[in-house]
C-alpha cells in the first residue's frame, strides 16, 4: 500500500492519476443486482481509459461503490451466527489490514476499542472472500487483508453516519500512532498497512489494485445475486506510476474523480491554516481526531475526498459541499441568478476553489450525482432510459441500451451538476438543486452588509512621491538594472503588455550568477503538461478571475454573516494610491498593521542579522494579530543606510508559514508593500507564497519618473500606471493559466514554483513544501546579496544603474553562453571547416572555470573503464544519426533557413523538425540533386496547423508538443500580417488571417487523452512513424514521463527551460521550467524505477551546443539529442533576438524577401557543425572507455561534481567568483544518483511498445475495401462498433493518404456504414474519398483532423428521443479539421469545430466554446449554442439558427461580427442543410427546409472581422464581376 | 531601440569632410558635423542586437546600442552620460579611433555598419559645446597616487583615481600634458584644445599636473614609491623601431615622431629653431611604413607642400575585400585609405607595397639623395626578395614610421627593476600590478604599441586595480612601511 519514498529526483508528491468513471442508478425499481452488474460492465467498457505498467495484469486500480447490500450481509452473517440489525441500523467498515498477523490483530483490537469509545456496538468481523488468482504478481505481493467490521447503531439514527465518520478517523489516527507504519528501510518507503475503504451505514466500497474487468473476479461478493443496490459508482484508474498502491484506487468514501487538482498544495496549506479555527458543536472535542483534515501523502483526489468527507460530516449536504469546493465560474456571469452568485461569493470567503480539471461523481448512498469544474475539461455523458435507469460515464456506449429505450441523452456541462435522488426516484436538475441550496441562507444580504470593495473606500491623497535622489537610491538598493527600466517597465507602461523576446535563455542560472541577484530569480514557475491542461486566459476569460479578498476568515464549519467580512480587490495589485486608501481606512474589523521587513546591515554575521530581521517581522506579525489587526502590511519603506530590506519574497513566505504554524494565518490578510517586485514573475511569486495583494511602489515611482522624462512613448502618467497594472494582470492570468488555474484565490498560497539553488535550511522554515532539489545557498548568501544591493544604494557614490545584460549580452552584464566569441568562432569553424576554430568555440562553452553558466558546467567526467583507442569508437557518421534539430516552424523562420536544416539533417541521417505549422507537399519528394527537404519529425502541436493524414504519413517521427522550453504552458499567435500566401498554404489557412495556437491540445486534458492521441496517430501511420511526446523539464516531469511511457509513446523528449527559439514573453523565457539536466535525470530515474525505461527512447534538447553537452546528456540517460540555436548559428544566426520583429538581418527569422535574400547558410555548414560535435564526443568516449553511444546511455556514474575549493580571497556578491562560491553549496547527489543494480538494457530503449493496432477494427475494414485501394473502383463495408473501437477510419485514412497522396480518392470511393456507439476519435483524419456514416452516437474527438472525408452521424431509426435535443457526438469535434464535410443529427458537446480550418459541417446544437480558434471552413448550427461561441475565431464562417433569439449573448464578440444572412449565404446554408438531411434524415433539417423562407431569416452569420477584410480584398469588386457577367 | 527597421530604410552616410583643396591649406580639423536629423537617421540604423558585437569589438565596452538609441531619441545629454560611463575621453576616440566597433557591427556582415564613430564624436562634441562639468569626489581618501606619463592611459587612470577620492599627481616629462596625444597626433586629426579642456576638468576634479618632470632622474623611482601609496606607470611605448641599414645615419633620415612633434609644436605656437627643423616643404619625401603614423607623416608632408610623397610598405598590398579566412566579426585585413591618402592627388602621393628598403644613399654633404629598394614577396610566411627587382627612389627626406618596439627601458624602468617580457614590455597582471609592489603599469608600457582606445581601457582597468590595492590591508602596510 505504499509508494516508494522520495529517492533521487523521484518524489511521490508528484504522482498524478486520471481515469474513466461512471455510475448507474435506478430511479424506480429499487435495489437490484442488475445495477451492480451494469456497474461492473461499465468498468469493463472503460478499461481502455485505465492503464497498466510493466506488469500488465496489475493495472492501476479500480473499484465500485454500492449501497449496503443488506440482504446479502444478513444471509452470509447468519451462517456465522451474527444477527444483523435492520438495514440502516448498522455500519460496515471495509478495512485493508496488515498481512502480518500480529499487526493485524493489534489493528483489529484498536478498531474495536474505538467503536466502543464512541459507544457503538461491535457485531463482528467478516473476512471478505477474494480470489488472489486474478491479481497480477505485483498486486498480489502487496495485497492487504480485507475484512469488514459490522457496527451496530447505538447513536440516534440522524447522527449515526457522523459517528461512523468519527470512528473511522479515530481508528486511523490511533492505529498509526500506536503501531506506526512498517519501514524496512528499503526504497519502498514506510508502508501504511491499515486503510479504511469505507465506513458507513449506507454505502460500501470494493476497490483495489487490479484491472477493472477483474474486480468481480477478485471480490467474490460482487457476483452474488443478492448483492443488490440501487446505485453503483465505478472508477478505473490511469496513474503515472506503476507502484502497487491499493488505497489509491477509487472510489473514495464519497467521491471518485477524473482529473487533477492543480492547486493542491495551496488547498492543503489553507486547510491546515484553518484547522485551529475549526470548532463544531457536533464534533465537540473529537475534532482533534480529525486533524490533519487532509491526510499527508494522499493523492489530490484523496485530499479532496478528505475535505468533502469532513464537511459532509460537519453537517452540509453533499451537493452543497461540492458547490463550495468546485464552484462554477460566477464572477463574470451576468446572467446567473442573483442568489446563486451570492452563494458562490459568500463561500469564496470561506474556502478557495479546488481548481483543476475535474469530473467528480459523488454519492451519499441516496443521492448520486456528478459535477464538472468550471472549465468542463473532463467528459461526462449520461443516458436515461424508459425504465428509469440512469447511466453516467466518461464515455457514451458503456452499456448496451436499445435505442428505443433511451428517453434522453446528454452531457454534463462546465460547472453543472447532474443529480439523481434514488429515494425520490427522480433526476434533480442543476437549477433546482442549486436554487435550493443557494436559498438556504440570505447570502446576498450577508454580503451586502459585510463585504467592502476597495472602490468604496474614501480616496485619500497619495502619500508618497519620492524625490529623484531617493528614487534613484532605492533603485540601486533594490538591484534595479537599466534593463528593468528600459526593457521591462517602460514597455509595460507604454503597451500594457509584457515585452517579448526570442531565442531562449542562455544566461547563467541565478545560483551561478556573480551578480547579487534578486531572490525571486531563484524560483522557477511550474506549469501544466499532460496530466492537466493549461487554460487560455484570453479566449476563455470567462472562467478566469483575479478578484482577491483580504481580511480574516472564520470557522469553516459555521455559516455566519461575519465570515464574509472581507475587503474585496478587483486584482491583487495595489497602486500607491490604493494602498494609501487602505492604510487610511478606518472601518471596524479592518485594522491594518504595518510590519517593517528590514534587517540590520551587519557584515560580520549577515545570516544572523537577516534571521533576526525575519524573526522580528514574524513576531510582530503574530503580535499584531493578537492585538486585533486583520490586515498586515509587510513594508520595506523603512530601509535606510543601516537597514537593508529583507527580500520581500522571503519576508512574505516566512510570515505566511509562521502564521500557518501558529494557527493565525486565516485571521488576517497579508499585503506586501515593497520596492523590490517589478515584473510579473515577482508578483506571481509573492501571491503564490501568501500575499493577498502587492504594492510595488518603486515600480510605480520609476514609471512616473520615466514618463516625466519622456522615456515612455506617448502616455501620460495615469495611463502608464494603468498600462503597467494591465500588463501585470495579464501576466498573472497567464502564469495561473499555464498551471491550469482559473482563479487567483486558488493560486494564492499555492506555491506553484520550484527553487533552483536554495538550501533546505531556507526552504523548510520559510518556503515549506517547495521543491529544491539541489540544495544551495542559505541565509548567509541571501543576506550578503541583499547587503550588496543595499550598499549600491546607500554606501556608494550615486552612480548609473547596473546594465543588466540578461536580455541582451553586455560585457559587464550577466554571463551568457552565446557570446561574440562563441558565435564568431562557431561560424568560422563551420564555414571554413576549421577544427581549431571549433575547438575555440567548444572551449568557450564547455570550460566554465572562469564563470559558471550551467549545472553541467560544474561536472567532470570520470571513468574506471580503460580508455579506448579513438579508431575503435563508433564512427561520427553513426553518431550524427542521433542528432535532431529543434522544432522551428516555417513561419517562425524563413523557407531558406528551414529547408537548409532539413537538407542537412537528411544528408547525415539525423532528423529535422517541422515545428508547428505543416509542411509543403513539394518537400516530400527528393530534389534532382538527391537532397530531401522533408522534415523527418513532424510536429503535432495544439493548433494542428496543416496536420493532415498526408502530412502524418510522411513522417518518420510524430512529435506531440505538450510544452516548449521558451514558454511552457502557453499558446501563441502568428499575427495576420505575417501569414503570407505560402505560410497559409502549408498551414491550411487563409493568408492575412491571424493564427492562434491554444495553450492546451484540446484533445489532451489528461494522460488518458494523450494515450488516445498517440493511438490515433499510430493508426494513421499504421505504426510506421514513431510517436514522441515533448515535455519540458520541471520537478515532477519524471512522473509525467512514466505516464507517457504507459500511454505507449515510443519516445519522450525532455526539453530544457532555456531552449526555445520562438518569440515569447520575456518572463516566460526566463522564469518557467528548469534546466534539462534536472528533468532528464528525473525522467531517467523514474522510468528506470518503474521498469519503463526500456520501452521508450529518451531524447533531450535545450541549449545543447557541444560534444561535451551530448556526453553529459547521454550519461544522464538520453539517447537522442536536439539542437536548435547552434545549428541556426551555424546557418548564420547572430543572436539578434529580434525574431519576433521580422527584421532578422541574416535572413533566418523573417519572411521579408529583402532580408531572406541575405541568408548565407548552407547545408554543409550544419553538417560540419554536427560532425564537429560528434568528433568532440568521440574524444570524450575514448577517454571514458565507451565504444558506442548506446553503452554510454545512463552511465551516470561517469559524472562527478568535484568539490570546489573556496577561492582565496573569497569573492563578494558582484565580483567575479561569487557565482562559483554560491555554486559550491549545490548538492548533486540526487541528480547523479545511479540506479541500484539495473541491467544496462534497462537503462536505454531496447524493446518496442506493444502493438496497439493488432485489434483495430479498421484492419478488417481495409480488407473489405481492398478493391479500392488496388484502384479497382469504389467499395463499401458495414460494421457494428462499440465505444472500445477507437479512431475508427484512421488506419484506413493513412493507407489511402500513403497510396494516393494529398488529393485522396474521388468522393464516396469508400463508403463505410457503422452502427452502434463509436469510441473516441471516430473518423479521425478521414481523407477525401472516404464517407463514413454512423447510426448511433459517438464519443469525443469525432472527425479530429478531418482531411477531406465525409462523416454523417444519425440517431438509430428506432430511437424515440428528439434528436436535436440530445447529444449525438461528444466534445472537441472536428478539432483541427482541414477539409471535408461532417453532418450530425443531434447536439455536440463543448468546443465543436475547434481550430477547424476547412471542413464544412452541420450540427443541431453545440456546447460552450463552439468554433473556438477556427480559421476556416463553414459551420452551420441548427440549434442553440453554449457560451463563449467564436472565441479566438479568426477565420471561416458560422451560421447559427438563432432559435431562442439569445445567441448574441452567448457569442464572444472579441473577433467576430454578427449579421443576417444575405442571398448568397442563404444558398450556401441551404445546400449544406439539404445534404445534411440527405445524409442523416434529420427531422430538424427537414422542418427548416419546409419553411426555408422564414427559417433563413433566423440564421445569424458569424464572420470574423479579419476574415471579412481578407475576403473583401481577395474578391473582385462587384462592378467588375457584373461587367464580366 | 528606436526603429527596428531603420537599417532597412536608411543607408549609411559616412562622415562629411571639407574638400581636400581647402583642408590642406590649414592645420585645423576638417570634419563637418552632421545635421541633427542626419545624426538621428544614422543612429536609427542600430538594431540593438541581442549580442551587440560592436560592444565586444570596443575595448572600452562602450554601450553602443544604448547610446545609439538615446541619440535616436534626441537625448544627447543622456547619451553623453552613457558614453562617459565607459569612456573618459570620447572626444578623442571619436576622432582617432580606427573603430573596431564598426568592423564588428552586425550590419557589417553584408551591408555597411552603423556610423558608430561618427555618432560617438557627435555625442562628445555636443558635450564640448559647453564647458566640461567636473565630477569631483564627495569623499576623499588619504591615499596619494602618482601617475607617470600623461598619454591617454595615464590620463584615464588619473581621472578614475581622482574621482574615487585619491590625491592624484600626474608627472609628465614633456612640457605639455598629453603624451602621444599632444605631440604624436597632428592637429588636423585632433586639435589640442581637446586635451586642454580635459586637463582643466581633471584639475577641478583634484588632479595635480606636473610637467617637465623626468621621473627616474628626479625624483628617482624609489623616491616616487616612498612619496606615494601607489604609482601608475603610463610611459607608453616610445622606443621606435629603427631601420638598421646602410645610410640610416645620413642627414634627412628621421623618425616619424621627430617630424610630427615639431609640426605639432609649431601649430601650438612654439618656436622651432631652424637648425634641426625637419620640414617637407618642396622636398621629395619617402615615408617608410604604411601604418597610421606613416599616414600622419603623409598628411603633414602634404600640408607642408612637399614636392612629392612616396609611402612604402613592406607587406603586400591588402585586397579590397575580406579574405574568407578573415571573416566578420574579425578585424578586416583590407586596404585602408586614410584622409591623408585622399589628400594626395595623383602625382603628389604614391603608395607602394611589398617593398624592402636596402640602402640609403647620400650626397657628398651626407644628405640623403636616394633610397635603394627591392621588391619582395611572401613565401611560406617568409619574406623573399624578388630577384632582379631592385630599384631606386630619388628623395631628400626619409621618415621612418615603422612602429614602436616598447617602452624606453633606460631610466625609470631599469631603476625600478621591473620585470620585462620577451618583447621588452613591462610585465603586469590583470589588475595592472607589476613585479614591484605598489607599482602598476597601464597602456602601451606593458601592452606594447596600440590604440588610444586600448590605452584608455587600460587606464580604467588599472585604476580599478590600484583602487582595490589601496583598499586592501596590504596597501596600508606597505604605505606605512614605506614612509
Amino acid at each position: 500500500m505504499a509508494l516508494p519514498r522520495a529517492h533521487g529526483l523521484y518524489d511521490p508528491a508528484n504522482e498524478h492519476d486520471a481515469c474513466g468513471l461512471g455510475f448507474v442508478a435506478e430511479l424506480r425499481r429499487g435495489p437490484s443486482h442488475d445495477v451492480v452488474s451494469k456497474g461492473l460492465e461499465i468498468l469493463r467498457r472503460l478499461s481502455h481509459r485505465g492503464a497498466a505498467g510493466v506488469d500488465p495484469s496489475t493495472g492501476d486500480g479500480a473499484g465500485i461503490l454500492l449501497q449496503i447490500p443488506h440482504a446479502f450481509y444478513e444471509r452470509v452473517l447468519s451462517h456465522r451466527d451474527v444477527e444483523l440489525p435492520l438495514a440502516g441500523d448498522y455500519g460496515v467498515m471495509q478495512c485493508f489490514l496488515s498481512r502480518d498477523v500480529g499487526r493485524m490483530d493489534a489493528q483489529m483490537g484498536i478498531v474495536e476499542g474505538v467503536v466502543r469509545y464512541h459507544n457503538q456496538k461491535v457485531l463482528g468481523w467478516r473476512d471478505v472472500p477474494v480470489d488472489e488468482g486474478v491479481l497480477g504478481p505485483i498486486a498480489r505481493k502487496s495485497r492487504p487483508v480485507m475484512k469488514q467490521l459490522f457496527i451496530a447503531r447505538m447513536a440516534p439514527a440522524a447522527t449515526f453516519e457522523r459517528v461512523l465518520f468519527m470512528i473511522r478517523k479515530r481508528a486511523g489516527r490511533l492505529v498509526s500512532k500506536t503501531l506506526g507504519s512498517i519501514d524496512d528501510g528499503s526504497l519502498a518507503g514506510a508502508e501504511r498497512d491499515f486503510y479504511v475503504a469505507s465506513c458507513s451505514s449506507k454505502t460500501v466500497v470494493y476497490k483495489g489494485l487490479m484491472l477493472p474487468e477483474r474486480i468481480d473476479g477478485f471480490y467474490l461478493d460482487l457476483r452474488q445475486d443478492d448483492v443488490k443496490s440501487a446505485l453503483a459508482l465505478v472508477h478505473s484508474r490511469f496513474s503515472t506510476n506503476t507502484f502497487p498502491t491499493w488505497d489509491r484506487a477509487h472510489p473514495y468514501r464519497h467521491i471518485a474523480h477524473n482529473g487533477e487538482i492543480n492547486t493542491l498544495r495551496g488547498n492543503q496549506n489553507w486547510m491546515g491554516a484553518r484547522e485551529p479555527l475549526l470548532a463544531s458543536r457536533v464534533f465537540g472535542e473529537h475534532i482533534a481526531d480529525f486533524k490533519p483534515i487532509i491526510r499527508p501523502e494522499g493523492s489530490d483526489s484523496a485530499s479532496l475526498d478528505n475535505v468533502v468527507d469532513f464537511l459532509v460530516a460537519g453537517g452540509r449536504s453533499l451537493p452543497h459541499v461540492m458547490m463550495m469546493l468546485v464552484p462554477e465560474a460566477w464572477a463574470t456571469q451576468d446572467d446567473m441568478p442573483a442568489e446563486k452568485r451570492a452563494f458562490y461569493e459568500y463561500h469564496a470567503s470561506l474556502v478557495e476553489p479546488w481548481d483543476g480539471p475535474a469530473a467528480l461523481v459523488f454519492t451519499d448512498g441516496t443521492l448520486i450525482g456528478a459535477t464538472l469544474d468550471r472549465n468542463g475539461l473532463r467528459p461526462a455523458k449520461y443516458v436515461v432510459t424508459e425504465k428509469g435507469l440512469v447511466v453516467l460515464a466518461s464515455e457514451l456506449g458503456v452499456l448496451d441500451i436499445a435505442a428505443e429505450d433511451v428517453v434522453s441523452k446528454g452531457r454534463l456541462q462546465p460547472g453543472k451538476m447532474f443529480l439523481v435522488d434514488t429515494a425520490k426516484g427522480r433526476i434533480v436538475s442543476d437549477d433546482e438543486v442549486k436554487r435550493e441550496i443557494a436559498t438556504r441562507q440570505p447570502y446576498a444580504l450577508w454580503i451586502a452588509e459585510n463585504k467592502i470593495e476597495l472602490a468604496q473606500l474614501p480616496t485619500v491623497e497619495s502619500l508618497f512621491m519620492l524625490p529623484a535622489e531617493d528614487r534613484e537610491r532605492l533603485q540601486r538598493a533594490f538591484g534595479y538594472s537599466r534593463e528593468d527600466l528600459r526593457t521591462l517597465l517602460a514597455a509595460m507602461a507604454a503597451n500594457g503588455e509584457e515585452p517579448t523576446g526570442s531565442m531562449g535563455n542562455d544566461a547563467a542560472l541565478a545560483v551561478l550568477s556573480d551578480r547579487p541577484i534578486s531572490l525571486f530569480r531563484y524560483f522557477k514557475q511550474q506549469f501544466a503538461q499532460v496530466t492537466n491542461p493549461p487554460i487560455d486566459p484570453i479566449r476563455e476569460e470567462l472562467v478566469m478571475s483575479l478578484v482577491s479578498c483580504v481580511g480574516g476568515e472564520g470557522n469553516l464549519l459555521e455559516e455566519t454573516p461575519r465570515q464574509c467580512r472581507l475587503l474585496e480587490l478587483p486584482h491583487p495589485i495595489l497602486s500607491n494610491a490604493g494602498l494609501a486608501k487602505f492604510l487610511a481606512c478606518d472601518i471596524k474589523d479592518f485594522r491594518a498593521a504595518t510590519i517593517p521587513i528590514t534587517f540590520a546591515v551587519k557584515t560580520d554575521d549577515p545570516a544572523a542579522a537577516l534571521a533576526e530581521g525575519i524573526e522580528a517581522a514574524c513576531a510582530r506579525a503574530s503580535r499584531a494579530i493578537d492585538d486585533g489587526a486583520s490586515i498586515l502590511v509587510l513594508s520595506d519603506r523603512a530601509v535606510d543606510a543601516w537597514h537593508a530590506p529583507i527580500p520581500s519574497l522571503l519576508a512574505t513566505a516566512a510570515v505566511h508559514h509562521r502564521l500557518i504554524r501558529e494557527g493565525k494565518r486565516v485571521r488576517c490578510g497579508l499585503i506586501v508593500e515593497s520596492a523590490e517586485p517589478r515584473e510579473v514573475a515577482d508578483l506571481a511569486l509573492l501571491v503564490g507564497y501568501g500575499a493577498g495583494a502587492v504594492n510595488p511602489y518603486l515600480a510605480f515611482e520609476s514609471i512616473h519618473a520615466m514618463v516625466k522624462e519622456g522615456l515612455v512613448a506617448e502616455v501620460d502618467p495615469s495611463t502608464a500606471d494603468k498600462n503597467y497594472v494591465k500588463a501585470l494582470k495579464k501576466g498573472l492570468l497567464k502564469i495561473m493559466s499555464k498551471m491550469g488555474i482559473s482563479t487567483i484565490s486558488s493560486y494564492h498560497g499555492a506555491q506553484i514554483f520550484e527553487a533552483v539553488g536554495l538550501a533546505k535550511s531556507v526552504i523548510d522554515p520559510y518556503f515549506t513544501g517547495t521543491a529544491s532539489r539541489l540544495g544551495g545557498i542559505g541565509l548567509t548568501e541571501i543576506a550578503r546579496e541583499a547587503i550588496a544591493r543595499h550598499a549600491e544604494g546607500f554606501r556608494r557614490e550615486p552612480h548609473e544603474l547596473d546594465v543588466g545584460g540578461v536580455y541582451a549580452w553586455r560585457v559587464e552584464g550577466e554571463r551568457h553562453l552565446w557570446t561574440p566569441r562563441s558565435v564568431a568562432s562557431l561560424q568560422k569553424a563551420v564555414r571554413l571547416h576549421d577544427a581549431k576554430s571549433y575547438e575555440d568555440y567548444a572551449s568557450a562553452i564547455n570550460d566554465q572555470s572562469a564563470g559558471l553558466c550551467t549545472l553541467r558546467g560544474m561536472w567532470d567526467f570520470r571513468s574506471d573503464r580503460p580508455p579506448v583507442p579513438i579508431d575503435e569508437i563508433e564512427p561520427a557518421k553513426e553518431i550524427v544519426k542521433r542528432f535532431a534539430t529543434g522544432a522551428m516552424s516555417f513561419g517562425s523562420i524563413s523557407r531558406e533557413a528551414h529547408e537548409n536544416l532539413a537538407i542537412a539533417m537528411n544528408r547525415i541521417g539525423g532528423k529535422s523538425n517541422t515545428g508547428e505549422g505543416g509542411e509543403d507537399e513539394g518537400r516530400f519528394v527528393r530534389d534532382a540533386n538527391g537532397d530531401l527537404r522533408r522534415s523527418a519529425i513532424k510536429q503535432v502541436a495544439s493548433a494542428r496547423f496543416g496536420v493532415t493524414a498526408h502530412y502524418l504519413v510522411n513522417a518518420d517521427e510524430l512529435q506531440i508538443k505538450m510544452a516548449q522550453g521558451a514558454k511552457p504552458g502557453e499558446g501563441g499567435q502568428l499575427p495576420g500580417h505575417k501569414v503570407s500566401e505560402e505560410i497559409a498554404h502549408v498551414r491550411h489557412s487563409t493568408p492575412g488571417v491571424t493564427l492562434i495556437s491554444p495553450p492546451p491540445h484540446h484533445d489532451i486534458y489528461s494522460i488518458e487523452d494523450l494515450a488516445q492521441l498517440i493511438f490515433d496517430l499510430k493508426n494513421v501511420t499504421g505504426g510506421r512513424a514513431r510517436v514522441s511526446v515533448k515535455l519540458v523539464s520541471e520537478s515532477g516531469v519524471g512522473t509525467v514521463a512514466a505516464g507517457v511511457a504507459k500511454a505507449h509513446a515510443d519516445a519522450i523528449l525532455i526539453a530544457g527551460h532555456d531552449g526555445g527559439t520562438g518569440a515569447s514573453p520575456l518572463s516566460s523565457i526566463q522564469h518557467a521550467g528548469t534546466p534539462w539536466e534536472l528533468g532528464l535525470a528525473e525522467a531517467q530515474q523514474v522510468l528506470v524505477l518503474n521498469g519503463l525505461r526500456s520501452r521508450v527512447v529518451l531524447q533531450v534538447d535545450g541549449q545543447l551546443k557541444t560534444g561535451r553537452d551530448v556526453a553529459v546528456a547521454a550519461l544522464l540517460g538520453a539517447e537522442e539529442f536536439g539542437f536548435a540555436t547552434a545549428p541556426l548559428v551555424a546557418s548564420g544566426c547572430i543572436m539578434m533576438r529580434k525574431c519576433h520583429l521580422n527584421t532578422c538581418p541574416v535572413g533566418i527569422a523573417t519572411q521579408d524577401p529583402v532580408l531572406r535574400a541575405r541568408f548565407q547558410g548552407e547545408p554543409e555548414h550544419v553538417v560540419n557543425y554536427f560532425f564537429f560535435v560528434a568528433e568532440e564526443l568521440r574524444a570524450i568516449m575514448a577517454r571514458l572507455g565507451f565504444r558506442t553511444l548506446a553503452e554510454m546511455v545512463g552511465q551516470v556514474g561517469c559524472l562527478t561534481s568535484p568539490r570546489r575549493e573556496a577561492q582565496a580571497p573569497p569573492a563578494s556578491p558582484g565580483e567575479k567568483g561569487w557565482g562559483a562560491e554560491k555554486a559550491s553549496s549545490l548538492d548533486f547527489t540526487a541528480v547523479l544518483m545511479a540506479p541500484a543494480s539495473v541491467e544496462p538494457n534497462e537503462l536505454r530503449c531496447t524493446r518496442k511498445q506493444p502493438d496497439l493496432l493488432a485489434k483495430a477494427i479498421d484492419k478488417s475494414v481495409i480488407a473489405r475495401v481492398a478493391a479500392t485501394l488496388q484502384r479497382r473502383g469504389p467499395s463499401e463495408a458495414r460494421v457494428v462498433i462499440t465505444n472500445a473501437d477507437r479512431a475508427f477510419g484512421a488506419l484506413l485514412a493513412g493507407e489511402v493518404a500513403t497510396q494516393f497522396g494529398a488529393a485522396g480518392l474521388a468522393e464516396d470511393s469508400i463508403r463505410l456504414e457503422a452502427t452502434g456507439t463509436a469510441g473516441q476519435s471516430f473518423g479521425a483524419f478521414a481523407v477525401r474519398g472516404m464517407s463514413i456514416a454512423l447510426e448511433g452516437d459517438a464519443n469525443d474527438y469525432v472527425g479530429k483532423g478531418l482531411s477531406g472525408g465525409v462523416l454523417a452521424i444519425r440517431p438509430p431509426a428506432a430511437s424515440r428521443f428528439v434528436a436535436d435535443a440530445n447529444v449525438i457526438v461528444g466534445n472537441t469535434v472536428l478539432y483541427g479539421a482541414t477539409s471535408g464535410r461532417a453532418f450530425f443529427a443531434g447536439r455536440a458537446g463543448e468546443r465543436f469545430a475547434v481550430r477547424n480550418s476547412g471542413a464544412s459541417t452541420v450540427v443541431e446544437g453545440v456546447g460552450d466554446h463552439g468554433c473556438e480558434y477556427m480559421t476556416g471552413g463553414v459551420v452551420v448550427i441548427l440549434g442553440t449554442t453554449g457560451r463563449n461561441f467564436a472565441a479566438g475565431m479568426s477565420g471561416g464562417i458560422a451560421y447559427v439558427f438563432d432559435e431562442d433569439g439569445a445567441f448574441s449573448k452567448r457569442c464572444n464578440p472579441g473577433m467576430v461580427e454578427l449579421s443576417p444572412c444575405d442571398d448568397e449565404d442563404g444558398a450556401a446554408v441551404l445546400a449544406l442543410v439539404e445534404e445534411h438531411v440527405a445524409r442523416t434524415q434529420s427531422a430538424k433539417g427537414r422542418t427548416l427546409i419546409a419553411s426555408w423562407r422564414e427559417a433563413r431569416g433566423r440564421f445569424v452569420k458569424v464572420l470574423p472581422h479579419e476574415y471579412k477584410r481578407v475576403l473583401a480584398s481577395r474578391r473582385p469588386p462587384v462592378e467588375a464581376t457584373k461587367a464580366a457577367g | 531601440m528606436g526603429d527596428p527597421k531603420g537599417f532597412l530604410k536608411v543607408a549609411r552616410a559616412n562622415a562629411k569632410e571639407r574638400p581636400v583643396a581647402e583642408r590642406v591649406a590649414h592645420w585645423a580639423e576638417f570634419h563637418e558635423p552632421p545635421a541633427p536629423e542626419e545624426l538621428r537617421a544614422q543612429a536609427s540604423r542600430c538594431m540593438d542586437c541581442g549580442i551587440p558585437f560592436c560592444h565586444q569589438g570596443c575595448p572600452l565596452g562602450n554601450l553602443i546600442p544604448e547610446w545609439n538609441d538615446l541619440v535616436f531619441q534626441g537625448r544627447l545629454d543622456d547619451a553623453r552620460a552613457r558614453l562617459e560611463e565607459t569612456n573618459n575621453f570620447p572626444e578623442m576616440t571619436g576622432r582617432v579611433c580606427p573603430a573596431p566597433c564598426e568592423a564588428s557591427c552586425v550590419l557589417n556582415i553584408r551591408e555597411t555598419p552603423v556610423t558608430i564613430k561618427e555618432i560617438e564624436r557627435s555625442i562628445a562634441d555636443h558635450v564640448f559645446a559647453s564647458p566640461l562639468v567636473p565630477r569631483p569626489p564627495s569623499r576623499r581618501t588619504n591615499k596619494r597616487v602618482a601617475v607617470v606619463g600623461s598619454g591617454p592611459a595615464g590620463l584615464a587612470s588619473a581621472q578614475q583615481l581622482a574621482r574615487a577620492g585619491h590625491e592624484v599627481h600626474v608627472l609628465e616629462r614633456d612640457d605639455r600634458i598629453g603624451g602621444l596625444l599632444r605631440y604624436g597626433i597632428p592637429d588636423f586629426k585632433m586639435e589640442k584644445g581637446i586635451i586642454d579642456a580635459r586637463v582643466e576638468q581633471m584639475r577641478a576634479e583634484g588632479v595635480t599636473f606636473h610637467t617637465s618632470v623626468d621621473v627616474g632622474r628626479s625624483p628617482s623611482g624609489d623616491e616616487l614609491r616612498r612619496r606615494y601609496d601607489a604609482v601608475v606607470l603610463a610611459l607608453g611605448a616610445r622606443a621606435p623601431r629603427d631601420l638598421p641599414i646602410e645610410g640610416r645615419a645620413h642627414a634627412g633620415v628621421y623618425f616619424a615622431m621627430e617630424f610630427l612633434e615639431q609640426q605639432n609644436r609649431r601649430v601650438a605656437g612654439d618656436l622651432v629653431p631652424d637648425d634641426g627643423a625637419i620640414v617637407a616643404t618642396g622636398k621629395h619625401v619617402v615615408v617608410l611604413g604604411g601604418g597610421d603614423t606613416g599616414s600622419d607623416c603623409v598628411g603633414t608632408s602634404i600640408r607642408q607642400h612637399a614636392a612629392s610623397v612616396i609611402q612604402l610598405e613592406l607587406m603586400p598590398k591588402p585586397s579590397l575585400v575580406r579574405a574568407p579566412a578573415n571573416p566578420w566579426p574579425e578585424w578586416p585585413l583590407v586596404l585602408r585609405t586614410s584622409s591623408s591618402h585622399e589628400e594626395g592627388a595623383a602625382g603628389l602621393l604614391q603608395r607602394d607595397w611589398a617593398v624592402m628598403t636596402k640602402r640609403i644613399r647620400a650626397n657628398a654633404a651626407r644628405r640623403v639623395v636616394a633610397l635603394e629598394a627591392v621588391r619582395v614577396q611572401m613565401s611560406g610566411g617568409k619574406i623573399e626578395e624578388v630577384a632582379g627587382s631592385s630599384f631606386e627612389i630619388p628623395c631628400d627626406l626619409v621618415l621612418v614610421a615603422m612602429g614602436f618596439v616598447g617602452p624606453v627601458r633606460e631610466g625609470l624602468v631599469a631603476q625600478l627593476g621591473l620585470l620585462l617580457d620577451a618583447r621588452g614590455n613591462v610585465v603586469s597582471r590583470a589588475d595592472g600590478a607589476t613585479s614591484v609592489p605598489g607599482v602598476f603599469a597601464a597602456g602601451d608600457v606593458s601592452r606594447g604599441q596600440s590604440l588610444v582606445v586600448w590605452a584608455i581601457a587600460d587606464g580604467r582597468r588599472v585604476a580599478r586595480g590600484v583602487q582595490a590595492w589601496l583598499a586592501s590591508a596590504h596597501a596600508s602596510t606597505h604605505a606605512v612601511a614605506a614612509r
